[in-house]
């Protein structure tokens, strides 16, 4: 499934473009977060949730609604028309969408309302709110970190795309992050770190979280190391492969790359924008 | 010559000068290297940015702010006003893609209010170029003035041959009897180009480029209510405290009625997608600004 939702990923970089390389590191988080922790059969009030806070990696969560269902497949094809509402940030008008986001930092503090709620209401709900790492910087961010702890919110669990890089510089080299599981451990969390493309991880990392959550109050911090366009070695880890606009022709060549049939040969410029 | 050679040249020209950004870097590409220490990026930290950009400013700099128009007027909106409005610091924001210039990003990136809110700060001013040309033409007086602004990045090119920029002046393209159109920013363009094609109808069309919306050109707003028979404003912007309240501000102040038409979004965020398509899913091309005009001639 992850490999086909990738595919949905670099058809959707043709034309006007999308952050390709943030979509790809999180496939397999939104991949395992539908199919495993969300369960997907409870509805109105005990249901659980998936927050999108990193809202530019939003074909990754299109990509994993039309795999699951959720989405019709040619509705992709409206991607940027004015005609329908798949642009390059997540929105209510998409099936499946719990919430709009693209300004960064804000779908934590929307998560921890809705987790104080289920603890409110003595539910047993999931509440999971997906990060990148370069949003890390925003204050509002650690705000409901300190917040959510201070309200034991032990069913609410923040997954961060810890991919390496925010726009086209390492996070490393602009902001720091590191060493990051000590600083949500020491904002009072439970924090475990895990390759982010490993099923195998992710199904550790949240039966932990499971088990944790009835003996252990405070928020689940689970930091996934990704690769940033993971699957496509010709942009995998680079700076410069952000948002990305392609020919017919270069998506064509990606897809092959994806199979690891060839190596594709971009010539498109990419662009500088949030 | 581009805003990000204009920005990098007055810098070397000016110690005092600091480039800031909150990691958008599309204006600003060039400008670590040649500015090394004073290019500062505070990652994505908006309210940090604005209270540095202030500190800087305490000690005689003058920063330039970088960061998507509706994040640095917004998310920093309290520390701007705050920090950088009641000590009346010269930090100068420029807010990159602002109104229909963020094309596909959605509501989230929509800076369509930044004109109202900006100007809700007492001494802060608010300028919208009509097109890169302008807005190279505008910036040097908009930088050594001792006054925080707020500018409407637009980095676009234009048509037009314009004139030179007057502090606080309107450009006045020309006067018509028939209509007026008053418009700021991007969409000059097409107002200049809606002006041409209601001339082929036989009207006669003034045009107005406002470029300083704060302060305001009342002489220039004044005289087409007196010359011409209907005023039109035309802006990406809610209806709401953009040029259509500035018009009937300036209007109510000199005691004066005229016909307005506002040609904004209204009250509601606009339809996201490729740039050509939302000017005309949302009536702003110059045919569909003619046509909507055009009820009223």
């Amino acid at each position: 499934m992850a490999v086909r939702v990738r595919e949905h990923i670099i058809r959707m970089a043709e034309g006007g473009g999308c952050f390709i390389g943030a979509s790809l590191s999180c496939v397999e988080l939104l991949v395992y977060g539908y199919a495993r922790v969300i369960r997907r059969d409870r509805v109105d009030l005990h249901r659980d949730y998936l927050f999108l806070s990193k809202g530019h990696d939003v074909p990754a969560l299109y990509g994993t609604f039309v795999e699951m269902g959720i989405l019709a497949p040619e509705r992709l094809g409206n991607h940027l028309s004015t005609a329908d509402s798949i642009y390059w940030h997540p929105n209510r008008n998409i099936p499946g969408v719990e919430f709009h986001s693209g300004s960064l930092g804000h779908l934590p503090g929307v998560a921890a309302g809705v987790a104080l709620d289920c603890k409110l209401r003595g539910g047993d709900n999931r509440v999971v709110v997906i990060t990148g790492d370069g949003e890390l910087n925003e204050g509002s961010v650690w705000e409901t970190v300190l917040v959510a702890n201070a309200y034991g919110l032990d069913n609410l669990t923040i997954v961060v795309d810890r991919n390496q890089f925010q726009a086209n510089i390492r996070t490393e080299d602009l902001i720091p992050l590191e060493p990051l599981q000590d600083k949500f451990k020491a904002f009072g969390c439970n924090v475990q770190r895990i390759n982010g493309h490993d099923f195998e991880a992710l199904e550790k990392a949240f039966a932990a979280v499971e088990a944790k959550g009835k003996v252990n109050v405070g928020v689940n911090v689970v930091i996934a190391d990704t690769v940033r366009g993971k699957g496509l070695p010709s942009i995998e880890a680079r700076a410069d492969r952000w948002f990305c606009s392609f020919t017919a022709a270069e998506v064509g060549q990606l897809l092959e790359e994806l199979h690891g049939n060839l190596k594709a040969t971009i010539q498109s410029e990419t662009l500088v924008v949030r | 010559m581009n805003y990000e050679q204009l920005l990098i040249q007055t810098a070397l020209a000016d110690e005092r000068i600091v480039v800031m950004t909150a990691e958008n870097r599309a204006l600003v590409r060039n400008a670590p290297a040649a500015l090394k220490g004073r290019f500062i990026d505070t990652g994505i930290t908006e309210q940090t940015m604005i209270g540095m950009a202030a500190g800087l400013a305490l000690r005689g700099r003058i920063p330039v702010v970088h960061a998507l128009a509706p994040f640095l007027t917004m998310r920093a909106y309290e520390f701007i006003r705050t920090d950088v409005g009641i000590a009346h610091l010269p930090v100068k924001l420029s807010g990159y893609i602002p109104g229909f210039l963020s094309d596909g990003n959605g509501p989230t990136h929509q800076a369509i209010e930044d004109v109202a809110i900006m100007r809700g700060i007492p001494g802060m001013e608010v300028y919208a170029p009509a097109d890169e040309a302008d807005l190279v033409g505008m910036l040097p007086a908009i930088w050594s003035s001792p006054a925080p602004a707020y500018m409407r990045i637009n980095h676009k090119a234009g048509s037009y041959a314009h004139m030179p920029y007057v502090p606080g002046k309107a450009e006045i393209v020309s006067k018509g009897r028939d209509i007026a159109l008053l418009v700021y920013g991007f969409l000059f363009e097409n107002a200049l180009r809606a002006k041409g094609l209601l001339e082929a109808e036989g009207l006669s069309v003034g045009l107005i480029n406002m470029r300083s919306l704060k302060p305001v050109d009342e002489a220039a707003i004044v005289e087409a209510a007196r010359g011409s028979e209907r005023l039109v404003t035309i802006e990406d912007h809610f209806q709401t405290g953009g040029l259509y309240s500035i018009v009937a501000e300036v209007l109510l102040k000199h005691r004066m009625m005229a016909n307005v038409t506002p040609l904004s979004l209204g009250e509601r965020w606009f339809k996201p997608g490729l740039l050509g398509q939302v000017l005309e899913t949302e009536g702003f091309t110059p045919e569909k600004l003619v046509e909507k005009i055009m009820i009223y001639a």
